[in-house]
């Protein structure tokens, strides 16, 4: 296995698969000569031309929409947002168009599309650049929603997104970009929908996924050396389609669930994901589902602050007590 | 409705031209007898269709909204007469003229305005959401504005893939003052689309008129300030539409130029038919536009002097397209609706093939 970044790790499916399939474009602000706000994309459009490594204009509405249209026609762009933060000025691309054309055509048009870029907060730019939509794209159906936390998954999943005939929000993290992990020289398909057990244990269950996950391993090292609690931490990896199955297999293993999300609580994954477990699993639990979100507000600027709003190791150890007191 | 016409691409009488003045344009002195006979029928067909549909609605047998396209026929008859295997067709809501243009069947059109699972878009879309990607036609959208981008994305696919067409999106001109609409313009000029943005000016922003909403001196000239050339026309003279787009197709499929035309027209309800559409114009507006330019009576004109039609053949025409609204409203009346199953058919392309599914997990909530 070699050692790559999340960064580099996204590069390289980019790359695998726009050698794959002609039809495959990279289009986004500043993605081609720049090499990308995050420097994802470097390298691509010596390697690929301009035909396919294509610098677009500050335009998000005009350009996911002009991806969209072009995407009902055979072709499979891959749309980087700068930030996910943006996709309020193209929202109306991609839920009235991307999530709808299908099922208002009777099923006659596909829309294989990828939009993918950084969402997370704690790097300090505000309000307005630190919006966490998976909620809220999640919300649509027509809409896959994927958000992985490590190298080899972000690798993986990104090159079913782009051989998806769906679109698919495929939601980064500026912070993860400099994270190694081990991937695998050979090529590797992980499907959409799939959760991985990131951590196995006995006492309580931590469903999370994208940079949480981290947090929720660091604080599951902890609750097991000085607490003697056990963690099972379950990474969703993709929010829709949902594996549910292997959330609901850990909760009938630990009777205890902790939902931890870089995530504002109201309408939140996190809220559905607890409506599911106790729906399915009632039976199970020992006690109340506990969930670790945002502190509810906007983005705090204040960069010690800010910390502290989202999730940290602190945080989800805190919770994860309170979860099996 | 008396502004001159004008255009970046080739200079005219600055006059209003009498109807059928562009009848000598070699697109459309070139056309076969038949194919203006066509042309005339196709309109005279839109006509029957959406009065047709007009009566169902006040029977209560559509819900929603009807948005009716009648007094617009020339445009989307004109344009869609022009296309050839690579151009592409996308529009607004006010969609049926431009579904029937294509070549849509009118039963099928009619049914998904009744809500009937044998609807074009099997009763999902309604009147606002035709669709026929096997007729290079690609909706059929509610939101204001919001297909101008997917237009140009057709184009840029049709470059990609190296295919000498052209896509034709179609706006209201409440559309033109929507930033989606000038995103799309920079994209198109900036990347050498071949895209005809068509601005079909009918007067009314739903109920505001152009003046009270739109400032500067015309919609097409905006194409100036993206350096795309731009034309107007009068959209009542299916032949003048034709004479305007065809240079402006040609452009864009050999040269890959995009352009934006403002097409003067006129329709003659209300924006949508539940809306009154007496608090911003008269009813004698209405009549004098249906009196002196009406697009199938000036077409018809011009075809009976030519000796294309007669009257027998326009009563036959007339006639048959009655009956084929008729039939239409009977085959959607004694079609089924969808059933609760269908509602969640038509969502994900994976869910609709199982067995070429890739992904795992649940893909719908309760």
């Amino acid at each position: 296995m070699a050692v790559l970044t999340y960064r580099e790790a996204i590069r390289a499916a980019l790359s695998e698969e726009l050698t794959r399939d002609e039809n495959v474009v990279l289009l986004g602000e500043e993605v081609a000569q720049f090499h990308g706000a995050y420097k994802v994309s470097d390298g691509l459009l010596e390697k690929f031309g301009p035909k396919r490594i294509v610098d677009t204009p500050i335009s998000e509405a005009g350009f996911i929409g002009m991806g969209v249209g072009a995407s009902m026609l055979g072709i499979r762009p891959v749309m980087e947002l700068m930030f996910w933060s943006f996709y309020s000025v193209a929202f109306d691309q991609i839920l009235n168009n991307a999530a709808n054309v299908r099922y208002m055509s009777g099923g006659l048009i596909n829309c294989p599309i990828v939009i993918r870029g950084p969402a997370n907060g704690g790097t300090n730019v505000g309000a307005t650049h630190s919006h966490t939509p998976e909620n809220v794209l999640a919300n649509h159906p027509g809409i896959k929603v994927v958000v992985p936390a490590t190298a080899r998954d972000a690798k993986g999943l990104l090159k079913s997104a782009i051989r998806d005939n769906d679109p698919v929000m495929f939601l980064e993290n500026t912070i993860l970009y400099g994270e190694k992990g081990e991937v695998p020289d050979t090529e590797e398909l992980i499907p959409l929908g799939l959760a991985d057990v990131k951590r196995e244990g006995t006492d309580l269950t931590i469903v999370t996924y994208g940079r949480s996950v981290l947090h929720s391993l660091v604080a599951a090292d902890i609750l097991e050396k000085e607490h003697d609690v056990s963690v099972e931490v379950v990474d969703l990896r993709t929010i829709r389609p949902l594996d549910i199955d292997t959330v609901l297999a850990s909760v009938k293993k630990t009777h205890r669930v902790l939902i931890v999300e870089e995530q504002k609580p109201f309408a939140s994954v996190g809220s559905q994901l607890a409506f599911m477990i106790q729906k399915e699993a009632f039976d199970e639990l020992d006690g109340p589902i506990h969930r670790l979100a945002t502190i509810d507000a906007p983005a705090i600027y204040s960069p010690p602050v800010e910390v502290e709003q989202l999730p940290n190791p602190q945080r989800v150890l805190k919770a994860a007590l309170a979860a099996v007191a | 409705m008396s502004k001159k016409a004008a255009s970046t691409i080739e200079t005219k009488d600055d006059a209003v031209p009498a109807c059928g003045a562009s009848a000598q344009a070699p697109v459309n002195a070139n056309l076969p007898k038949e194919a203006k006979v066509e042309l005339y029928r196709k309109m005279v067909r839109i006509r029957r269709f959406e009065e047709r549909s007009l009566r169902a609605y006040q029977a209560k047998k559509i819900g929603g909204f009807l948005h009716l396209y009648i007094g617009q026929e020339a445009v989307a008859v004109g344009c869609c007469s022009l296309m050839g295997a690579n151009d592409h067709v996308i529009t607004a809501y006010r969609d049926h003229g431009h579904a029937m243009a294509v070549g849509m069947d009118t039963k099928p059109l009619m049914a998904e305005l009744y809500g009937k699972v044998t609807g074009c878009s099997k009763g999902k879309g309604g009147s606002m959401h035709y669709f026929a990607p096997s007729l290079n036609y690609w909706g059929g959208h509610g939101i204001v504005g919001g297909q101008i981008p997917l237009g140009t994305g057709l184009a840029y696919a049709l470059k990609y893939k190296g295919l000498k067409g052209a896509a034709m999106a179609f706006m209201g001109d409440g559309a033109v003052n929507q930033g989606a609409v000038h995103e799309a313009y920079n994209l198109a000029a900036l990347w050498n689309l071949p895209v005809i943005f068509v601005v079909e000016n009918n007067g009314y922003s739903m109920d505001t008129s152009q003046d009270r909403s739109s400032a500067g001196p015309g919609l097409a000239q905006r194409a100036e300030a993206y350096g795309m050339n731009w034309g107007t026309c009068f959209g009542h003279d299916v032949y003048e539409v034709r004479a305007t787009m065809d240079k402006f197709l040609t452009l864009a499929r050999e040269q890959c130029k995009p352009a934006v035309v403002e097409i003067d027209t006129y329709r003659y309800r209300g924006h949508s038919v539940a809306d009154p559409d007496n608090t911003y114009r008269t009813k004698e507006q209405i009549e004098e536009y249906r009196r002196t330019k009406d697009p199938i009576q000036v077409f018809q004109n011009i075809l009976m002097k030519d000796g294309v039609l007669t009257d027998a053949l326009v009563e036959q025409i007339d006639t048959e397209a009655k009956a084929e609204a008729d039939l239409a409203a009977d085959f959607a009346e004694a079609s089924p609706y969808p059933t609760p199953d269908d509602i969640q058919r038509d969502v994900y392309w994976e869910s609709d093939n199982p067995d070429q599914r890739a992904s795992k997990g649940r893909l719908f909530f309760e």
